[in-house]
């Protein structure tokens, strides 16, 4: 007997090893980018938390003082502007991509000939870099040589649209900019949506005489609620972290009328030298972004089956 | 699902599908305006840009623009065009989406197949990381990157889009593989493969479409960023995203809309050729992208 169990005993140790190595070799695989994650993402805000609670200006000071970078914050008229631009670049940019972007999917959805040509035009602008687009409609705006010549030129003697260089208007000229790179991709999301509907319950409400009016508002509209919720948060998501969009139209200006959370971050960290209240902000956006991330990511994993 | 108008007069669905095709039209012309001003702008001189009309087309169609914006036009005080800008995005941007989607894969991998407690929050962690306002890690970037000294470097601009892309490679593949029978591994196991044999000659075999989604993403993405690229790399190292905003928002001398377009135009073309040539994957990857796959 004492034979077999010497016999046996090292294979076994053997293959508890291999065992074990088996076991923890995907944990090694993860570690690293997990700790890549950790650090650079986890670890990051808690630093920039950090330092919204110090003093610190041009260069980081350790030193915490409190809440003052945040009293200063919301102390400031600019973080007021970039504020209230932001409310009214979000409002309009995911009003405006949702009502185009469903309003192109239901036209394209009526059996149209030529889609395979007319989706990808709609689409295109989601390829193209922010800063390319603010470049392109920075000319296309151009008082002096973009639209409101054209215009004039035409015969519209008394158009006039200078938008771009208006304090109460240039934030609208991010929302076209804006809606004209998204709304595409709104439409895609919506189309996807409504060729995944049944295509029965359409039939049956036909039958029943419901005007195709009455069929969308009624039927298909409440149907596509996941592809709304969808795209209300990437869209959300996109506003509170527009910046380039706004840097390449109108670099935040004229004075500070396009001022955004974004670009009021990054002026106040390395051009102003007020590292504290860049913190902040960032603090502030972050919580933002939170707010409305984690309730969708959390009802979409939790999902038992997807 | 299509509704077919079935139930009224042909009159008036003749109207119906006048107008649709109108409104269609309508849109894909405004669609189309933009970047047709700034394709016929990048090939007029200046002269006929000031005097003439922006929809007109060129008279005398010339690149001396797109030359010059490649080659001698003036980012800051350096004259040497954009094309050290361009390179300075490709060597950025190969190595950044090659690392990404490998690890993504192997992440996504490991989430599916070899699971372990606490993986969903691992998953959910990463998942977070791809939404959060990078204004949020910008300044320790900056210091970290200061500090390794890969302050002002492709290298360092190359970590920073690793970094913060692996979430969504990770949810890519995992999303991929989630719907991948387990049975195959299994069995696989039980023939004795091991973790990387079975990744290798089970799983990869099988990736083709997702591997194209997750490139196709990720290149756009880091192809297309300004804000890493500005506050990391602002000097010779710059992508091209941002020697385009400093070529276009220098206020020195005459403005030359021209070469300002063929500039952007040059931004504009890599992502718009992936986009013409694989666009059935670029939308796939932005739906992924709003997390449902």
């Amino acid at each position: 007997m004492t034979l077999t169990v010497d016999a046996v005993e090292p294979v076994r140790r053997k293959a508890g090893v291999l065992d074990r190595v088996r076991d923890i070799l995907p944990k090694i695989v993860l570690a690293p980018s997990f700790a890549l994650i950790l650090f650079f993402v986890y670890g990051f805000i808690l630093w920039t938390l950090y330092l919204s609670f110090t003093n610190s200006r041009i260069l980081p000071i350790y030193e915490i003082v409190g809440f003052d970078a945040y009293i200063n914050l919301w102390s400031q008229p600019n973080w007021y502007m970039a504020l209230k631009n932001l409310a009214i670049f979000g409002t309009l940019y995911i009003g405006l991509c949702i009502a185009i972007g469903l309003l192109l999917a239901i036209l394209l959805d009526q059996k149209i000939r030529g889609e395979g040509v007319l989706r990808p035009i709609f689409l295109y602008p989601m390829a193209l870099s922010f800063v390319v687009t603010g470049t392109a409609w920075k000319w296309f705006l151009n008082p002096g040589l973009g639209l409101e010549r054209t215009m004039q030129q035409w015969g519209f003697e008394n158009f006039q649209f200078d938008w771009l260089t208006s304090t109460d208007m240039a934030i609208y000229c991010v929302v076209i900019a804006g809606v004209w790179q998204a709304s595409g991709f709104v439409m895609a999301m919506f189309l996807a949506g409504l060729r995944g509907i049944d295509g029965e319950i359409i039939k049956a409400a036909q039958i029943d005489g419901a005007s195709s009016f009455s069929i969308y508002r009624r039927i298909v509209i409440p149907l596509l609620r996941p592809a709304f919720l969808s795209a209300v948060i990437v869209l959300a998501h996109m506003a509170i972290k527009s910046y380039d969009l706004v840097i390449a139209l109108t670099g935040g200006g004229p004075g500070n009328a396009t001022e955004l959370p974004s670009t009021f971050m990054y002026s106040y960290t390395f051009t102003r030298s007020q590292m504290a209240v860049g913190s902040a902000s960032a603090i502030m956006m972050l919580m933002g972004i939170t707010a409305i991330i984690v309730p969708y990511l959390y009802s979409e994993l939790r999902e038992p089956a997807r | 699902m299509s509704t077919a108008t079935a139930s009224v007069s042909p009159g008036s669905a003749r109207a119906a599908r006048f107008v649709i095709y109108g409104l269609l039209l309508l849109f894909a012309f405004i669609y189309l305006l933009p970047f047709f001003v700034m394709l016929v702008t990048s090939l007029k001189p200046l002269a006929e840009i000031r005097s003439g009309n922006m929809l007109a087309l060129p008279q005398s169609p010339s690149l001396d623009a797109w030359a010059k914006a490649w080659g001698t036009a003036c980012i800051g005080v350096d004259c040497s065009g954009i094309k050290g800008y361009f390179w300075n995005s490709i060597r950025m941007v190969v190595p950044a989406v090659a690392i990404s989607t490998i690890l993504g894969a192997l992440n996504g991998y490991v989430l599916t197949k070899w699971r372990f407690p606490g993986h969903k929050l691992v998953f959910g962690m990463m998942l977070f990381a791809c939404f959060i306002p990078f204004q949020a890690v910008l300044i320790p970037m900056a210091r970290v990157l200061g500090i390794i000294g890969l302050a002002n470097t492709t290298s360092g601009l190359i970590l920073v889009h690793v970094v913060y892309g692996l979430g969504f490679t990770t949810l890519f593949f995992r999303n991929y593989y989630e719907a991948f029978p387990d049975e195959l591994i299994k069995a696989a196991q039980i023939d004795g493969a091991g973790f990387f044999r079975i990744f290798w000659r089970i799983l990869l075999p099988s990736s083709g479409p997702i591997i194209v989604v997750t490139v196709i993403y990720q290149f756009t993405n880091i192809w297309n960023d300004f804000l890493f690229g500005v506050s990391f790399a602002s000097g010779g190292g710059a992508p091209m995203t941002v020697a385009l905003n400093n070529l276009v928002s220098s206020s020195t001398g005459v403005k030359e809309y021209n070469v300002d377009m063929a500039a952007a135009m040059f931004a504009a073309l890599p992502t718009l050729i992936v986009y013409v040539v694989a666009g059935r994957y670029f939308v796939r990857g932005l739906m992924a992208g709003a997390v449902k796959g």
